[in-house]
């Protein structure tokens, strides 16, 4: 197996996928010189202008094509170069892509990939770091994943490519060069709405996606003398896995949310109203939710930018607010 | 404006052809009557038309290649979808909201017409957002070798959304086998074409694109159907993307629930049923001999009839089951 980044990973998985079915396309800004966080590197040679195309700076129509050309048979993967960028194809995304099925009844579909490099952390302030997945998480329709390592990055790019169904795919930009993992070379994919838990615990679960994975897990074991955490991936956004949510609260007892998103109307809120509705009996304390303060988007000066953004530390200072109860 | 002085054979049409292109239109006009009848009546609780639009949509949609070609209509085209081949029961029984509407199962509101088998793209209610679409549909069938064209409709007030220029774009810097069609009626619901552009012509825009443009009265069949057909070739051909702005009127208010007297002059609406294009097309075949007083009259028959087993077909139709309004928000994992 070999070891890999994320970046690495992702550019091996579309590769392949390119390679697997003629009908995968690219369109977006940048993709044929390799695109700003070099995904796309090499792919204009190896498949040629018209499967990797270089699209004028208008997410609106790199988005509307993608939904075109997966109406006309093929399954594209357009790329919105920064998360942040998304917010002009939101017509497009919500009002389109995600009802194709729904209001055509079935006769039309739209098998289509979106991937956006999200998240923060990387000095990129208020336009290059903003984490967008709970307004898409918010529109039944779509599927929404974040996956945090190489084998999940691949393992999900691949299974989003084959859905019949639009996903988002978030991508922590953090997380691109930061984390290496083993990368099986044979071909799988892993399903779409699946958590995973990355770290068993029984004292208290934490719920987290993304770069915060990481963060997480760094916190879990310099607490692990005095709580033993249990972390939870959730990986998929949209559909939620209930059944690992409330499987992980089963054991623990004590929920604590992480994200990097801003709280209110995060992903958190739905968690958390997902286990007050269905484990309220094995609740041991509070639901509590760790996530960015609700200013608007992460401002560029480094102080203000660690203010906002989540570090081990300050999940570690939530676990022990958590265990104390 | 272009005024093109066509004959029917230079453009490949027969007689026959003529008369069905007639007798569409005035299905199209009949259908519509029948529905704002049905919705005054509180047997629909809403109604969009595009009559003054018939000869236009007819005029353009028949020169496709039905099933082949991909249409991607606006809410307004219901000449356009019955010419390349939705019958006038799939028609009404979207119209009512029923579990057979071949559109959406009645999950959409009327005239948002679909129709996978026609190569009839289900679209939205927002504006110029089947723009992108089209373009995209070609851009497959470019790189596929495909020698299918793709003709997006859309009125004058989507000119003005930003999807309608980032599509134009793109498809020009593609060249891709696009023919870009709009519909002007002069009015965004109330809005005036000249609180929407500065420009005197929709068709003006192509410039700036890259590929021609070409304005048509859209009350002139032959006109509309040799610049649709110029453009179709143009595009199978591999010469990129065509706009076309056909000028028509828009005889009734912008849905059922507006009133246009509101914002229209009496004279203005007046002056618009001088300007109806299906008497006009009516004059031209008489004139020509090709309407006998006979053929009129079994066509205007023939038409009564589709009208009125359309409606009691859908009438008599069952609704859909209303679990079926949570099923198909998502299909299943290719294999």
């Amino acid at each position: 197996m070999a070891t890999k980044t994320v970046i690495e990973a992702l550019r091996d998985a579309l590769h392949q996928e390119m390679q697997r079915d003629e009908r995968v396309l690219v369109m977006g800004e940048d993709v044929e010189e390799g695109g700003v966080f070099r995904v796309t590197e090499g792919f204009l040679t190896d498949f040629g202008p018209g499967r990797i195309i270089d699209a004028p700076l208008a997410e609106s129509l790199i988005v509307g094509a993608a939904i075109g050309a997966a109406i006309n048979g093929m399954r594209p993967v357009a790329e919105i170069q920064f998360a942040d960028f998304i917010h002009p194809a939101m017509d497009q995304i919500i009002s389109e892509a995600a009802r194709m099925r729904y209001r055509s009844n079935g006769a039309f579909t739209c098998p289509m990939v979106i991937r956006a490099p999200s998240g923060g952390g990387i000095h990129g302030a208020l336009y290059h770091s903003q984490n967008v997945e709970a307004f898409f998480a918010h529109v039944p329709g779509l599927k929404v994943v974040a996956p945090s390592t190489p084998y999940d990055c691949a393992g999900l790019l691949k299974a989003a490519i084959r859905d019949d169904d639009p996903v988002l795919f978030f991508e922590h930009k953090k997380t691109y060069r930061l984390i290496k993992g083993e990368v099986p070379e044979e071909d799988y994919v892993l399903p779409i709405g699946k958590a995973a838990v990355v770290r068993p615990g029984k004292d208290l679960s934490i719920f987290t996606y993304g770069l915060a994975v990481h963060q997480c897990l760094e916190a879990a074991e310099a607490v692990a003398q005095e709580v033993s955490v249990e972390v939870v991936d959730l990986r998929t956004l949209a559909p939620l896995d209930k059944e690992a949510i409330l499987g992980s609260v089963g054991k623990t007892g004590k929920v604590l949310i992480v994200h990097e998103d801003n709280l209110t109307g995060g992903i958190g809120g739905e968690v958390a109203a997902i286990i007050a509705e269905e484990a309220f009996d094995y609740l041991d304390g509070p639901v509590l939710r760790l996530a960015m303060p609700d200013v608007p988007a992460v401002p560029y000066s480094p102080p203000l930018e660690e203010r906002c953004l989540l570090n081990p530390e300050k999940i570690v200072a939530a676990i022990r607010k958590l265990a104390g109860y | 404006m272009v005024v093109v002085k066509e004959s029917p054979g230079a453009l490949g049409l027969t007689e026959g052809d003529l008369i069905e292109m007639y007798h569409k239109v005035v299905l199209s006009r009949a259908l519509s009557a029948r529905m704002w009848i049905l919705n005054r009546m509180g047997r629909a609780p809403f109604a969009i038309t595009g009559d003054g639009h018939e000869v236009a949509q007819v005029a353009s949609a028949f020169t496709l290649k039905p099933g082949k070609d991909w249409v991607v209509p606006y809410y307004r085209d219901m000449g356009v979808v019955l010419t390349v081949g939705m019958t006038p029961r799939e028609v009404m029984l979207g119209f009512l909201a029923k579990a057979a509407d071949p559109s959406s199962g009645g999950r959409q509101m009327p005239s948002h017409f679909g129709h996978a088998g026609l190569r009839i793209v289900t679209g939205s209610s927002p504006v110029a957002t089947q723009i992108p679409h089209a373009v995209g549909i070609a851009l497959a069938s470019k790189l596929r070798g495909e020698k299918d064209a793709t003709i997006v409709y859309f009125g004058d007030g989507a000119t003005s959304k930003g999807d309608f220029h980032e599509a134009l774009n793109f498809a020009g810097v593609h060249s891709l086998p696009v023919v870009f069609f709009c519909e002007n009626n002069g009015y965004a619901i109330s809005v005036p074409v000249k609180k929407q552009m500065a420009i005197a012509q929709v068709s003006q825009r192509a410039a700036g694109y890259g590929f021609p443009g070409v304005t048509v009265d859209g009350n002139d069949a032959l006109g509309v159907c040799a610049a649709s057909k110029e453009a179709l070739e143009r595009a199978r051909g591999g010469e990129g993307p065509t706009l076309i702005e056909a000028v028509v009127q828009r005889l009734v208010p912008h849905s059922s629930d507006d009133d246009q007297r509101r914002y229209r002059s009496q004279e203005e609406i007046d002056a618009g049923k001088l300007a109806d294009p299906v008497p006009r097309f009516k004059a031209y075949l008489e004139k020509e001999g090709l309407l006998t007083a006979e053929r009129n009259e079994e066509i205007n028959k023939r038409v009564a009839k589709e009208v009125d087993d359309a409606t009691d077909f859908a009438e008599k139709s069952p609704y859909p089951e209303p679990e079926e309004a949570l099923t198909r928000v998502y299909g299943s994992v290719e294999g």
